[in-house]
């Protein structure tokens, strides 16, 4: 039963073959079963789930209309806030915080009668490749447990591949939804910047963070966006528009007469050789399947890395000024005579992590009187530059296309003292965060060499992600059909698992 | 041995410059929907926007950006077809973000001015005072510092929070700086602020209450010597909190900064706090070194672009300034400058004006206001607008005495009676009993009892001694209660006793 896709969970709920409550209880077991050596999980909601998916049972018996993927359980990157459930962005300094307020993303999934299963393992605060900077330790790849399950939502990601949950939420900001599900074989979408309410995610870096959905299929993904995107008054950068058609697009897969670019710039030299020959067959099929490839430059994105390790750091260093110990989180040194301004620092001295305080700093220096121009102010033009390559680009193209990740997996511990190492894992995600488009990673293999998943990335215009949508829907029916059976169904059992 | 004022003046020029903030009155704050009333119990206005709760997003309270546009317009400014909020980072407890979300380099009014008119020794002299900017950002909540002797909170032994006032609306007014107006310097800034309160009252965007901090004023002030172009180091005195301590934080300034340039000595850039108790300020926060906020657009928002037509709709709804207003109503009413400034040194020209909208005559509004009503606001040390007589009251009793059916004497009781709370004028009557005695029989009765009770004052006047009818007069008067019209009295008794009007 865990091993169907989330819209096979979703028919079989809705012509009564299974209730949501044993379909939950099942995950439930799964995360009892193999959670200990993936550890996606910061936090296993079993109550509160199983209460939900008792309610959607109900609710069905009485025959009320219920929403597409009603009863089928999800798990919630940390980042989220969920009222009365802890959430601590895998960091420290918020350990034992209850926030009394769902997100919007949160509220949206109870309205659908989405049952959420509990908050998956992260990076700290979002910042990282990898899930190792996860304060409560390193979430492990379900394909090699030896290895990264990338990041920062490594825990979805995993949460997925090792079938714990079928439906996942992330948060991208670099790439931390689409690099995740590389790695692991799944699929994730950052939707266009403001398609997805940010009130309630925790904020890392304002103008690029994006919620979006992590599933096994194109179609479950769709439907999950669905579900969680639309215009909030609560968040000012969202958009007021329709949301894209981006299920009836997932479910035509329609590709023929389109024209597909593939950027110049996110391939060949760094990238390992398994994962070009992925993207070269990917290409492929969907030329067999009718569309039309064509080459595109960005010349500009070899200084996106650049620019976002000045702009993301320069908005978190001001986000996280909040975590001063004064109304939530962790308070240490708040003893006889110490000053508000101790404790503050003291808490922030133990409640972030090296990363974190890393960014923090670079930050505060970017944005310093006498720095600022020459830094924050000039990732801003560079971001500009960013979106006028990728304006050109869908000139010429309707999509984009590139491998989505340099490699597959490495070693867990492999690059955690090399940050620039670690920074280049998200070279070809960061360009479409930067100007605020569509980007979607879908499995397309596994590498030769080492036998790890190999991620696609598609990206589409702003507010048009029903197209990465056909395009990945397109390539999955594709590589279905050439592998007779879904990427996921070779992953390696984990000791317990179902 | 302290200069005088007029030593300072004789040998150096004040340059002014003057930021007034000024708290809008919408209901919700700028940022979140929670309300803003004033002393509501601590931390019970909040909200995760507010308290900056992890995952919490503002959003612009569009009523602000109204209030806004609408101030900027009546001070002249042009208003920005794109402006940015920024924020203004800094770490301090009562700011819940650790950042305040303001306007910096874009701000949404820019280029604007007020004239203030003041006397001056060759008479009334207007005085331009440009404003540079006008832009909207959110007030911090308060700490109370308990323990130690400063109230600060250095020295403190713990602090308490209250984040009511945290995202409150507040609306910043700065002017460029000011040269040129020599020794009224303090008037002039007097006036300045006096006028800013007036305009934003006629407005309807704040309380402009400065006792209660909806409207303070920062003022800084350098001196140069008299004929030198550069300016000298300024002072900030902060959150000056009426228009009395605006004119005697300058002054006082003044002599300050003559006092250490006359020394030799060097005026420090820092802030300063105004005591109303000495008129001085003392030392606060250096500013030699400029704090760095690390400004950066705030990501969370969007641009405001406010659409030319609603502008220019807002432009065409604006008040009269109400500065024109009053030189408009002097000249209707016929007023003295003298009665004018005591009006609205009173505040009590509106209440006056909506008088006379319901008909009175304006001197006698005009006295029902400034005089019993006003002696009864001291008496009980109070606001006259905080007493519960209302502009259709007095119209009311000004329309009664003019229709002979009240005496001024007993208009007053029924003044004293609304402003006691015993209900609108009528019901007063009615309760009170208070009825003029127009009944002349009821009248010759009480005369004949006068007459015969003092027959020799009586006789007097019929041997045609008028002038001592008075004592007769009194009498009756005292007979009927005071509710007899004295004239018709008077003349009713020297009928009596043969006499007319002399």
């Amino acid at each position: 039963m865990i091993r169907n896709s989330a819209s096979e969970m979703a028919s079989k709920l809705a012509n009564g073959e299974i209730t949501s409550v044993a379909l939950t209880q099942a995950h439930l077991d799964q995360i009892s079963a193999v959670d200990k050596d993936v550890h996606a999980f910061l936090h296993v909601d079993t109550q509160g789930a199983l209460a939900q998916a008792a309610a959607v049972d109900a609710k069905r018996k009485s025959g009320e209309k219920l929403s597409p993927l009603a009863g089928v359980p999800l798990a919630l990157k940390d980042v989220m806030t969920q009222k009365g459930i802890p959430t601590t962005c895998g960091s420290k300094i918020l350990e034992g915080w209850r926030p009394p307020y769902d997100s919007t993303v949160v509220a949206n999934l109870k309205k659908n009668d989405i049952v959420i299963l509990g908050k998956t393992n992260m990076d700290e605060f979002a910042m990282g490749s990898s899930t190792e900077n996860s304060a409560y330790g390193p979430t492990h790849n379900p394909w090699d447990l030896t290895r990264i399950p990338g990041g920062s939502g490594g825990g979805s990601a995993a949460s997925l591949a090792a079938f714990e949950a079928p439906l996942a939420i992330g948060t991208d900001t670099g790439g931390s939804i689409r690099q995740p599900a590389a790695v692991t074989g799944t699929v994730g979408v950052k939707p266009t910047y403001g398609g997805v309410s940010r009130y309630g995610l925790v904020a890392f870096s304002s103008s690029l963070d994006q919620a979006g959905p992590c599933a096994r299929t194109v179609l479950d993904a769709a439907l999950l966006h669905e579900a969680i995107a639309g215009h909030d008054p609560k968040d000012s950068t969202s958009i007021n528009a329709p949301v894209p058609a981006v299920v009836a697009a997932a479910k035509s897969g329609n590709v023929k007469g389109m024209k597909i670019g593939v950027v110049k710039e996110l391939n060949g030299d760094g990238y390992q050789k398994g994962v070009r020959n992925r993207f070269e067959e990917s290409l492929e099929l969907l030329a067999a399947a009718g569309a039309e490839i064509v080459e595109v430059s960005a010349p500009n994105f070899e200084y996106a890395l650049a620019a976002y390790y000045l702009i993301a750091p320069s908005e978190c260093s001001s986000n996280l000024a909040r975590f001063d110990a004064m109304r939530y989180g962790l308070r240490v040194g708040d003893n006889d005579g110490a000053s508000a301004e101790s404790v503050m620092n003291l808490t922030r001295e133990v409640g972030f992590g090296r990363e974190v305080k890393r960014r923090i700093i670079l930050g505060t220096y970017a944005l310093s009187s006498g720095y600022y121009d020459a830094y924050y102010g000039s990732a801003q033009k560079v971001r500009t530059l960013i979106t006028q390559d990728f304006n050109k680009a869908f000139e010429i193209a309707d999509v984009l296309v590139s491998p989505t990740c340099p490699t597959t997996a490495f070693k867990i511990g492999e690059k955690a003292n090399d940050p620039l190492a670690m920074y280049l894992n998200d070279i070809a995600t960061i360009p479409v965060n930067m100007a605020g488009i569509g980007g979607m990673s879908l499995p397309s293999g596994v590498a030769d060499e080492d036998g790890l998943p190999v991620g696609f990335q598609i990206m589409s215009p702003v507010m048009k992600d029903d197209r990465m949508y056909s395009v990945g829907a397109a390539l999955e029916a594709a590589l279905l059909t050439k592998w007779g059976a879904p990427l996921l169904s070779t992953i390696p059992a984990l000791a317990g698992s179902k | 041995m302290s200069l005088t004022y007029d030593d300072v003046i004789a040998k150096y020029e004040p340059v002014l410059g003057l930021e007034v903030h000024v708290e809008l009155n919408t209901k919700s704050k700028m940022f979140c929907g929670c309300s803003t009333i004033f002393g509501a119990e601590p931390n019970t206005q909040t909200c995760p926007v507010c308290l900056a709760l992890p995952g919490a997003l503002p959003t612009v309270n569009e009523k602000a950006i109204e209030s806004t546009i609408k101030i900027g317009l009546a001070l002249n400014c042009s208003i920005a077809p794109f402006s940015r909020f920024a924020r203004k980072n800094y770490f301090y407890p009562d700011m819940p973000k650790n950042f305040q979300i303001s306007q910096y380099d874009e701000p949404i009014c820019v280029n604007g001015y007020v004239d203030v008119e003041i006397e001056t020794d060759e008479g009334p002299k207007v005085f331009r005072i440009e404003v540079e900017r006008v832009h909207m950002e959110e007030d911090t909540g308060k700490s109370l510092h308990v323990g130690g002797a400063t109230g600060r909170i250095h020295g403190a032994e713990y602090s308490l929070l209250d984040y009511n006032r945290a995202g409150i609306p507040l609306v910043e007014i700065v002017t460029k700086i000011v040269p040129g107006t020599g020794k009224y310097a303090p008037e002039v800034a007097r006036a300045y602020v006096a006028e800013l309160r007036d305009i934003l009252r006629s407005l309807g965007v704040s309380d402009v209450k400065m006792e209660q901090g909806s409207l303070r004023c920062d003022a800084n002030v350098s001196l140069r010597l008299i004929g030198v172009d550069t300016l000298g180091t300024r002072s900030e005195t902060k959150n000056v909190n009426s228009l009395r301590s605006v004119e005697r934080a300058i002054r006082g300034e003044m002599i300050r900064h003559a006092e250490l340039l006359n020394k030799g000595g060097r005026v420090v850039q820092e802030t300063r706090h105004f005591q109303e108790d000495t008129g001085l300020t003392r030392s606060g926060r250096s500013k030699e070194q400029a704090e760095d906020y690390r400004y950066f657009p705030e990501p969370d928002l969007v641009p405001v672009a406010p659409d030319a037509a609603w502008i220019e709709e807002l432009r065409a709804a604006l008040p009269e300034r109400p500065s024109i207003h009053r030189k408009r109503l002097q000249e209707q009413w016929a007023v003295p400058d003298k009665e004018m400034s005591a009006m609205i040194n009173a505040d009590v020209l509106d209440v006056v004006e909506a008088t006379v909208a319901l008909g009175a005559d304006p001197t006698k509004a005009r006295g029902w206001w400034l005089g019993e009503i006003s002696r009864i606001a001291n008496e009980k040390d109070v606001a006259i607008k905080d007493l519960a007589i209302a502009a259709s009251d007095v119209a009311e009793i000004v329309a009664l005495v003019n229709a002979g059916e009240l005496t001024d004497k007993l208009a007053r009781q029924v003044v004293e009676g609304v402003i006691a709370g015993e209900g609108k004028p009528a019901a007063v009557i009615a309760a009170r009993g208070i009825k003029v005695v127009n009944d002349d029989s009821a009248l010759m009765t009480a005369i004949e009892r006068a007459c015969a009770a003092q027959p020799e004052t009586a006789q007097k006047v019929r041997d045609g001694h008028v002038p001592a009818a008075g004592a007769l007069i009194g009498a009756i008067m005292k007979d009927t209660k005071g509710q007899a019209d004295a004239a018709k009295v008077r003349s009713l008794l020297l009928a009596h006793l043969g006499q007319s009007e002399g």
